[in-house]
């Protein structure tokens, strides 16, 4: 039996909404139970028959412990580009960053679209990897849009969702069809919203920014057309629904809406739609080329509204990561994407810093809302919860260095970035699997 | 003298002393091209390369021609039939370049931004010769002294731009230059052909070219971009010339003295009517491209001695 006993710990207790000064107690990788600040350990652990010399004392210095978090959308480039990411080298960076469960996407080439290649993305992930992975298959076959894959095998193979990324399925009979297969095996589809036809060929949204610098535009309105269309399929089929990543005001109504009438919707914002906005993009730096664009200021404060009222629920990375060689090219010709396992928590502590949001709003949206809506039980400081934790001071300030990152691409938007607050250790089911030297 | 840039890589980064340091350089030479000996030695044994990855005839000969003039050693790459097409990347082909020790660096490249990328990865001064729908500040300094010769000012103007500003690098940068020295310009064309936010940028908009055209001073044409048109912008030529094509009668709602301009080259009974365009009391055209090599020239002087004074060798 392996016990261990955090101490002295600033819990951060997303499913109570509360943060509280207490101990945790972990046996067998869950967690067993939360005692309150100034707890007799020595007579508590004899009435529980526990001998003092088996417990891992692990002294939190009144730093916060949080659920890991659960990253839903990760690009892990095997296979196909493994120079990018490997298994391995996304673990380490999943694991510096205080993110326990990988949920990965499947726009890999050839894209994870059989139970066959579901399964080498399992036993490569198992085998290199020292945090939770969970993989998502394709809804189509090559994300090609014209025939759903085999959503039943590929579910019993392990894949907790189902997403084609950033193709959006144009077809609508496709993809009702696909919605409606879907909903008869309770899974989760993943959809990215966006009207096709008006963002074919942008890299930016439309705006002065966009004027100024002559890059083919797209207007924020292809967000809420896209979710508009999504959610009328919704009401046609019933099936269980996730926006990848809603950027924009314009297309929060539509989602209120959605929600307010019983649909089965969820919806996501990657960690750079909330800290960055267009004007980032400055001298055509390709390294905030991601897609969707970064949007206008406006519609990133609408955005960090929506999360702390709940109508966006998840916080994801969207880690994608890219060479040098498909970022060093003029802006229209760069890969978009950046990496951002390990920036995720310093740059979502930024709305915490800036006053937008405390911090078990914020681990609900990284760990709570993730775990509940691919129906995992971690993501919480519960007893009988993996003890699937991230230690972090929320405080400590550096500036980032993106030599220092352990992905294999170091696409990050953030290099020389100031930030506060780092992951100081990170441990899955209790074992410790970073920790900061 | 105030201009104290390491690249021309747009109207953008310029201060109205910058803009009018480089005009009147421009007048000296264009006193020098109208001499039977047009030679200067300011260049002397440095070298010019013209990199064009798109095609054009005027702008590279008119960069080719100010550089020969002041005595640089000029080469000519024509880059869509070079090493992009092996698969070369833009920064690679820089580097080659590079290594080369090029002087000045001219550049013109179908991306927007795409010679910002490459003046980041070269030692010389580079020359934006137009990149994307971005900029083409030399065009709007040729633009500009033009319209100063013309009318004797560079200030307190009407100008209509007109046609396809959405594609047009020449739009972005005249709009730039224009507006710094404090002139009012309105932008004249269809709403599809208009960038979005365009009003942001302290610019009147009109989509009825009469109403445009009232009282201006200049009217500078825009050729319609056909090639960068992916999609249906306008319905038909002839219902563009109906509306927006600039005759006789529609400049007779502008000013008396209104000089017309166009950066070439036209399509003629597209955007223009071709007697007007040959109009030598009206039409400037011809003296926009006398102006084009004087102000590359005095251009390419200036950024050389900016480089030449920041080069450890320089007494």
């Amino acid at each position: 039996m392996s016990v261990q006993l955090f101490t002295n710990a600033r819990l951060i207790d997303p499913e109570a909404g509360r943060e509280s000064y207490g101990n945790l107690l972990a046996t067998d990788g869950r967690i067993t139970e939360i005692f309150p600040e100034h707890t007799e350990f020595e007579q508590m652990f004899r009435t529980r028959n526990i001998s003092l010399e088996a417990v891992e004392i692990i002294d939190c210095e009144n730093r916060c412990l949080a659920p890991g978090i659960v990253d839903i959308g990760v690009k892990v480039c095997e296979p196909g580009d493994r120079h990018k990411e490997s298994y391995r080298s996304a673990g380490l960076a999943a694991a510096a960053g205080g993110v326990t469960t990988l949920v990965t996407r499947p726009d890999t080439s050839p894209a994870i679209d059989t139970p066959e290649s579901l399964e080498f993305v399992t036993r490569r992930a198992n085998a290199a990897g020292p945090v939770n992975v969970l993989p998502m298959a394709a809804l189509t076959k090559g994300r090609q849009g014209r025939e759903m894959t085999e959503i039943g095998f590929l579910m019993d193979a392990g894949a907790v969702a189902f997403t084609d990324c950033d193709h959006v399925i144009t077809n609508t009979k496709v993809f009702s069809r696909a919605l409606t297969y879907a909903r008869s095996l309770g899974a989760l589809i993943i959809a990215h919203p966006q009207d096709p036809g008006l963002s074919d060929g942008a890299c930016v949204t439309s705006g002065k920014f966009a004027s100024l610098r002559g890059l083919p535009a797209v207007s924020p309105m292809a967000e809420r057309m896209g979710l508009d269309r999504d959610i009328a399929l919704l009401e046609m089929t019933g099936a269980r629904y996730h926006a990848d990543q809603i950027t924009t005001a314009r297309a929060l109504p539509a989602l209120a809406r959605a929600k307010r009438n019983g649909l089965d919707i969820t919806a996501g914002v990657s960690i750079h739609h909330l800290t960055l906005n267009e004007l980032d993009v400055a001298d055509y730096r390709t390294f905030f080329k991601v897609k969707p664009p970064l949007r206008a200021e406006e519609d990133r404060i609408a955005v960090i509204e929506a999360l702390r009222d709940g109508l966006i629920d998840i916080i994801s990375s969207m880690h994608t990561p890219q060479d040098e060689e498909s970022k060093r090219l003029p802006y229209e010709e760069a890969a978009s994407g950046a990496v951002a396992l390990e920036t995720l928590l310093p740059a979502a502590l930024r709305l915490v810093h800036a006053g937008h949001l405390d911090l078990p709003t914020l681990f609900g949206a990284l760990a709570l809302n993730p775990a509940r809506r691919l129906g995992l039980d971690c993501g919480r400081l519960s007893p009988g919860a993996p003890a699937d934790l991230v230690l972090f001071d929320p405080d400590v300030p550096f500036v980032l260095d993106r030599a220092m990152l352990h992905s294999k691409s170091r696409n990050t938007p953030f290099d020389g970035a100031r930030m506060q607050g780092r992951v100081l250790a990170t441990f899955v089911a209790g074992t410790p699997v970073y920790r900061r030297a | 003298m105030s201009f104290d840039h390491r690249h021309l890589l747009g109207i953008e980064q310029l201060a109205p002393d910058d803009i009018t340091a480089i005009l009147d350089l421009s007048e000296d030479y264009v006193t020098l091209n109208r001499q039977t000996a047009k030679h200067s030695d300011v260049l002397g044994g440095l070298t010019q390369i013209n990199m064009f990855f798109e095609n054009s005839t005027r702008t590279q000969a008119s960069f080719e021609i100010a550089g020969k003039r002041l005595g640089a050693d000029v080469m000519n790459m024509a880059m869509q039939a070079s090493s992009i097409k092996k698969g070369e990347t833009l920064i690679d082909t820089a580097l080659t370049l590079n290594a080369m020790h090029p002087d000045l660096l001219v550049v013109r490249h179908p991306h927007s931004g795409a010679v910002d990328l490459l003046a980041q990865k070269v030692n010389c001064a580079v020359l934006n010769a137009g990149d994307g729908r971005h900029e083409h500040p030399t065009q709007a300094l040729l633009d500009a002294l033009t319209i100063r010769r013309a009318k004797g000012r560079l200030h307190r103007l009407n100008v209509a731009i007109c046609g396809d500003i959405a594609h047009s690098r020449v739009a972005r940068s005249n709009i730039l230059l224009l507006g710094k020295m404090e002139n009012r310009i309105r932008l004249i064309g269809p709403p599809t052909l208009m960038p979005s936010q365009i009003d942001q940028f302290g610019v009147e908009v009109y989509d009825d070219m009469k109403q445009g055209l009232a009282d201006v001073d200049v009217v500078m044409m825009l050729r319609l971009q056909r090639e960068r048109m992916d999609g249906g912008f306008i319905p038909s030529e002839r219902e563009y010339y109906h509306r927006f094509g600039l005759d006789a009668e529609k400049l007779a709602l502008a000013r008396p003295d209104a000089i017309v301009m166009h950066p070439g080259p036209m399509n003629r009974g597209v955007e223009i009517d071709g007697t007007l365009a040959d109009d030598i009391n009206r039409s400037v055209i011809q003296d926009q491209v006398e102006m084009g090599v004087a102000v590359r020239m005095a251009a390419m002087e200036l950024l050389a001695r900016n480089l030449l004074a920041s080069r450890p060798d320089a007494a």
